[in-house]
């Protein structure tokens, strides 16, 4: 479903990604996890084509990303960002339908607002939400928003980018559970940037170490806790000392 | 690093970024002509730049003609020529003044706010999200900015231009003596066609680097805050430049 093959990716004098590489099958969930400036974002933002690859493969569905028409390869993905990334001038509604109301099948206010509604149920909002503007909406609402939104177009690929940052526990708990529901029901390949452990160990089903513009240890969820790899012993245990250097 | 190394590296800077204007500009012409189209933004942006800044564009204006009337009077009389005071106003206003103040005042008013609204987009992510949802934000954000400023800025300056002759007439009606109809007849009398469209042709010009000013700097913004900033300072500096060389330009060939 996704492969990365040997994926390189520079800035000026700074070498983000040093040859990354792995494959997810469809319906997979995997949280790629490590430290901040390891190139979580980066990564992210090279396999939804906003920033292209230095050198190296990206396929989706055995197709090149960077050959496929842009409508149509973003028509099969979905993207949660860290801060919710809503349209302030838009309505909660206009901000779910925004890619109904202005994409190819041509569908009417009345049928966008219905359908925007229906997703606002599934990440647990009532429709009076649906009129209201993102800043009159909590962290967590934004969240759920923002989620409801990238689900919007029945996508085969969502994208969580730190899907719990700035959330309070409880509510955090709230998103991934919801995450996962999603997810599942949906059937869809998901892949998840986050530093969360708790929030890996619900959404994923497994997990890929980012160090240093590599991944140094790709296995099950299930399988955290066991793994005898120095960078995700450190990571899971939140230990300063070890292989990972905090400068 | 030496005068002559921060000369180069200054120039060099320059040069880089005229080339990304105009590649930018090329961009933005080249999706003008192509679908999907977005009508709605572009009303909505008619309202947000020719509409709302109608309140300045007028107050500026009627002020300008006010004080060009009383300062051409002053000169005037030196050499008793008051009476070309509603010709000079008249031609003053509509071939410098109008579009000139006009498009100052729209750089001042809509090029930094377009910065801002679209840096602080770029810093939440907002541009990357418009992508991902299949919409080009040049397309969606930029067109319809860069069509309403090309379109309604003509506009407020024939508005600014009336009103500015408005205060003229005022002030010379009711501070100098001047007869209220000979006043009007020479201004009507004075101003040809070719400055009129010259005037337009103007604000046109203006209100398509205004807007793509503010667009380019805020699609092009820095990270945070001091990334906004520094994307609406440098869009009102580069479009209050631009328009004022190209006044200058834009006079040469008129007249």
């Amino acid at each position: 479903m996704i492969e990365l093959v040997d994926v390189h990716k520079s800035f000026i004098n700074t070498k983000v990604l040093a040859g990354v590489n792995f494959k997810l099958s469809k319906g997979e969930s995997l949280a790629i996890i490590g430290g901040s400036g390891t190139g979580k974002s980066v990564l992210l933002k090279c396999i939804l084509g906003l920033i292209r690859q230095d050198s190296g493969i990206i396929k989706i569905e055995g197709i090149e990303s960077k050959n496929q028409d842009k409508n149509t390869f973003y028509d099969k993905l979905g993207m949660l960002f860290q801060g919710g990334a809503l349209f302030d001038s838009l309505t909660v509604w206009e901000n779910i339908s925004f890619r109904l109301l202005r994409g190819k099948t041509k569908i009417t206010k009345l049928a966008a607002k219905e359908i925007a509604i229906d997703k606002l149920r599934m990440v647990g909002l009532s429709a009076q939400v649906a009129n209201h503007y993102p800043s009159e909406l909590s962290g967590g609402m934004l969240k759920r928003v923002s989620l409801a939104r990238a689900i919007s177009g029945n996508p085969k690929v969502i994208f969580f980018d730190e899907p719990t940052t700035g959330l309070d526990p409880i509510m955090a708990g709230v998103i991934n559970q919801l995450i996962r529901k999603i997810v599942d029901e949906m059937g869809v390949t998901a892949i998840t940037i986050t530093h969360d452990i708790i929030s890996t160990r619900v959404i994923s089903d497994s997990v890929a170490m980012l160090h240093e513009g590599t991944i140094k240890w790709r296995g099950k969820t299930s399988e955290i806790d066991k793994s005898e790899n120095p960078f995700v012993e450190q990571f899971i245990n939140g230990r300063p000392e070890g292989p990972i250097s905090q400068t | 690093m030496n005068p002559l190394q921060s000369l180069g590296h200054i120039t060099l800077n320059i040069l880089s970024d005229i080339g990304k204007i105009f590649l930018f500009t090329i961009s933005v012409i080249s999706n003008t002509f192509r679908a999907p189209f977005y009508i709605k933004e572009v009303f909505t942006q008619f309202l947000n730049i020719g509409y709302f800044s109608l309140p300045v564009v007028g107050l500026t204006t009627i002020f300008t003609g006010g004080a060009l009337t009383l300062q051409i009077y002053s000169g005037g009389a030196r050499f008793n020529a008051e009476a070309v005071v509603p010709q000079i106003v008249a031609i003053g206003m509509v071939r410098e003044l109008g579009p000139v103040l006009v498009g100052l005042m729209i750089a001042a008013r809509v090029t930094s706010s377009i910065a801002a609204e679209i840096a602080t987009m770029k810093v939440t992510e907002q541009l990357d999200a418009l992508k991902t949802l299949s919409t080009d934000p040049i397309k969606y954000l930029v067109v319809p900015r860069v069509l309403a400023g090309i379109v309604t800025v003509p506009v407020l300056v024939g508005i600014g231009n009336t009103i500015g002759i408005l205060g003229g007439y005022l002030v010379a009606t009711k501070t100098l003596g001047f007869n209220w109809a000979s006043y009007l007849q020479s201004t009507v009398d004075f101003l040809e066609m070719s400055d009129i469209i010259s005037s337009l042709v103007k604000g046109s010009v203006f209100g398509g680097i205004a807007t793509l000013m503010g667009c380019y700097f805020g699609i092009n913004s820095g990270r945070g805050a001091r990334g906004v900033g520094n994307a609406t300072k440098s869009s009102v500096e580069t479009a209050a430049i631009l328009i004022l060389a190209t006044n200058f330009l834009l006079t040469g060939v008129f007249f």
